[in-house]
């Protein structure tokens, strides 16, 4: 059947020119005990060297440290393209004697970062609303461990269903090959009896090739990423320059996809998924936080209730709720509320037509 | 060490004494005596050789203890030091290894035998350190099993009929695993060192060093040593246990390159055309006794080959005497004797 050209087909390029000129914002959280290389490999994957006037506190001192949560911001361009991407940090980590609840701050913070959007949202001036909610966490696992340690199960189940986490096992080079395997598949089983989720990397087209296609799954197979990072270029014995770690015993080359899964994590993360990490956390673990937010303000009786006698028992975790005004947040609520009906509406009358539709040209098949 | 025994030395701690192994004189040494009109050959220099015979004889006991966080390697190090597989270990993935709630304590015994001298060695592991959310005073559990062992030899010592031999259960050595962060020493590792290096030989040790280059391995090591000096823990071997100028140079370098930064492994690969005990990387083999490689070699002549009789003394010597004062001063008099109830049921029907 001849179509005539419509031209919409250009639309994606049209997004592609406008976003460029926007401009690209990320936010990405590092978490972790110290001393596992977060620094090295967010400076290898960005290549930057953000943490340059960093200084690690001795023993002492962090005997009574408690965790702090620090951002950096750094601007990167490449190919006409820019990206704002901000670094969240978090110094003392898993470091004290006694970590019960150090993972706390981790979630207030991400929750106020939802809180801020939920308040841009709902305001007037929605033409600037600057996203500051965490887009992803790498999660770093120990590799000298035995697979995740109670504290890394108590902090991912803490904020699996707030952010997108992508667990990582740092300073790969203190594993053999087999070892790495089994650490990995130990872990994976972890994670699934914790019942914790981490972000799922969506499917590849049907239309790609097969050799995409297993490609593809082999980078998922290889999750978590066993990584090494390193911001030095050394000789590889040979003559080729190299970023790696010169022991005695020979040299580990990062970018090299036989010593560790630097190249998968950099193409996964930055190459192919920044964008859905920023859909899924906004279409999925925002609207999670919304969705929960909004209806425990829709029963404010009850919630006050509620929340008074938990208040009493504990207030440990607490969620912070939006400050609106309480008329305002009524009308609000009544409007989505409408909202939500009609597209509802929308949704089924759509579904009878397509119901309809397919049972018509059955019909007409079988004729 | 052996120069200045103290008169309060039992017979059994006696019986134990392991002189440096000496080649036997080919010729009889020239007698140094007081009178010069007496030539002739004594030969009360064959009582090194007599006292080599009567150790071979009985053996002796030598009590290791590891301390560390799970997965820092601290079996398969034990089973490289000694050559055998006398730790237990918890590193097969297919085990269901469960982290314990609470440090526990196992201890291993093993006899091993090499050149006609017995050793019973026991490994003392404490799984369920430094693995919890809350590692708030774990180290507990380990100073109350040290000061038990000192416990029950004192009561033999205090006993009116003592064994010939009493068995010696108390901890001659603490090997303490520092995990390799490249920073610096965790909290924990200091309130542990604190703690016990005034009741046991502590020797730190940084576990699984084949992620450090030599750079990061000489300045992490240095940055440990200077911050166990600012709070004021003292590794063996103690500067104020160093007996003459001898042993302060021989003791100021080992503690200089302290603590050792070693590789474990049960596992032998072909190198060269010699078969050595490493781990394989696609980078590379690392040979765990390579001194290029790691300071493994230098940790098992330090701790067998020449410091193993002194840790002992060390630990008879100063530590239980510590305790043993301590209880003394505490108690007002000596622990009561103790009867061993069984016995007595026998001999009163």
């Amino acid at each position: 059947m001849d179509k005539e050209y419509v031209g919409f087909a250009a639309l994606p390029n049209q997004l592609h020119r406008k976003s460029v000129k926007k401009g690209f914002d990320f936010t990405l959280m590092v978490a972790g005990e110290s001393g596992l290389g977060k620094s090295t490999l967010i400076n290898s994957l960005f290549l930057t060297n953000l943490y340059e006037d960093r200084q690690v506190p001795e023993a002492r001192a962090r005997l009574t440290q408690t965790l702090t949560i620090e951002r950096r911001g750094v601007e990167i361009e490449e190919g006409g393209i820019k990206v704002k991407l901000t670094l969240v940090d978090t110094p003392g980590f898993g470091d004290s004697v006694d970590c019960s609840d150090c993972w706390l701050p981790v979630v207030r913070f991400i929750e106020e970062q939802f809180e801020q959007y939920l308040r841009d949202e709902s305001g007037l001036n929605r033409k600037n609303i600057q996203d500051s909610r965490v887009h992803c966490c790498l999660y770093f696992i120990s590799p000298f461990g035995r697979g995740l340690r109670p504290l890394d199960v108590a902090f991912l189940r803490a904020v699996h269903e707030k952010v997108n986490i992508i667990p990582v096992i740092g300073k790969a080079d203190a594993l053999m090959p087999k070892e790495t395997q089994a650490l990995k598949q130990k872990i994976r089983e972890q994670l699934q009896e914790e019942e914790i989720n981490i972000y799922q990397f969506p499917d590849c087209d049907s239309d790609e090739d097969e050799d995409f296609k297993r490609q593809d799954a082999e980078m998922k197979e290889s999750i978590p990423f066993a990584v090494v990072g390193s911001c030095e270029v050394v000789r590889d014995g040979g003559t080729r320059p190299v970023r790696g770690r010169c022991y005695s015993w020979g040299t580990v080359e990062v970018e090299n996809p036989h010593h560790c899964d630097f190249l998968n994590l950099r193409r996964m993360l930055v190459q192919t998924h920044l964008q859905d990490l920023k859909e899924v956390t906004h279409d999925l673990l925002y609207e999670g936080y919304r969705a929960r937010c909004l209806q425990s303000l829709a029963r404010p009786g009850a919630r006050d209730r509620a929340s008074r006698s938990k208040l009493s028992r504990q207030s440990a975790t607490e969620i912070p709720l939006p400050m609106l005004p309480l008329a305002d947040t009524e009308k609000l609520i009544r409007e989505k509320d409408e909202e939500l009906r009609r597209m509802q509406e929308m949704l089924e009358k759509m579904q009878a037509q397509m119901q309809q539709n397919q049972a018509q040209g059955e019909q007409s098949d079988a004729l | 060490m052996s120069k200045g025994l103290p008169e309060t030395r039992t017979d059994a701690a006696m019986s134990e004494l392991v002189p440096e192994p000496r080649p036997k004189p080919a010729v009889p040494m020239k007698p140094v005596s007081i009178n010069p009109n007496l030539l002739g050959y004594i030969g009360i220099d064959t009582i090194i050789e007599q006292m080599r015979k009567k150790t071979m004889k009985t053996g002796f006991d030598f009590n290791i203890m590891v301390v560390g966080q799970s997965g820092l390697g601290k079996s398969t190090l034990v089973n490289t030091l000694f050559k055998s597989q006398v730790s237990r270990k918890a590193s097969s993935w297919n085990r269901e290894e469960k982290i314990p709630k609470t440090v526990e304590i196992k201890a291993i015994g093993h006899v091993i035998e090499e050149g006609g001298v017995k050793m019973k060695l026991t490994v003392i592991d404490t799984p369920g350190f430094g693995d919890q959310i809350n590692n708030e005073n774990c180290w507990e559990p380990i100073e109350k099993y040290i000061n038990e062992q000192y416990e029950k030899f004192l009561k033999e010592e205090v006993n009116i009929a003592r064994k010939k031999r009493i068995p010696d259960t108390r901890v001659h050595c603490c090997l303490y695993f520092i995990s390799p962060t490249g920073h610096s020493l965790r909290p924990l590792d200091l309130e542990f060192m604190k703690h016990l290096s005034k009741v046991v030989n502590i020797i730190p040790v940084i576990a699984k060093a084949d992620t450090m280059t030599l750079e990061e391995k000489s300045e992490f090591k240095q940055r440990v040593r200077k911050e166990l000096e600012v709070n004021g823990i003292e590794f063996y071997p103690q500067k104020e246990f160093d007996e003459d100028l001898e042993d302060k140079t021989e003791n100021d370098k080992i503690r200089e390159s302290m603590p050792f930064a070693v590789v474990g492994s049960d596992k032998e690969y072909q190198v060269n055309g010699k078969r050595v005990l490493g781990r394989k990387t696609p980078w590379g083999i690392i040979e765990v006794e390579n001194l290029n490689h790691c300071e493994f070699a230098l940790l098992r002549d330090f701790v067998i080959r020449t410091h193993l009789q002194d840790l002992k003394e060390v630990t008879h010597n100063i530590h239980y005497e510590t305790y043993r004062a301590k209880r003394l001063n505490d108690n007002g008099g000596l622990p009561p004797v103790s009867v061993d109830t069984e016995e007595s049921h026998d001999s009163n029907p």
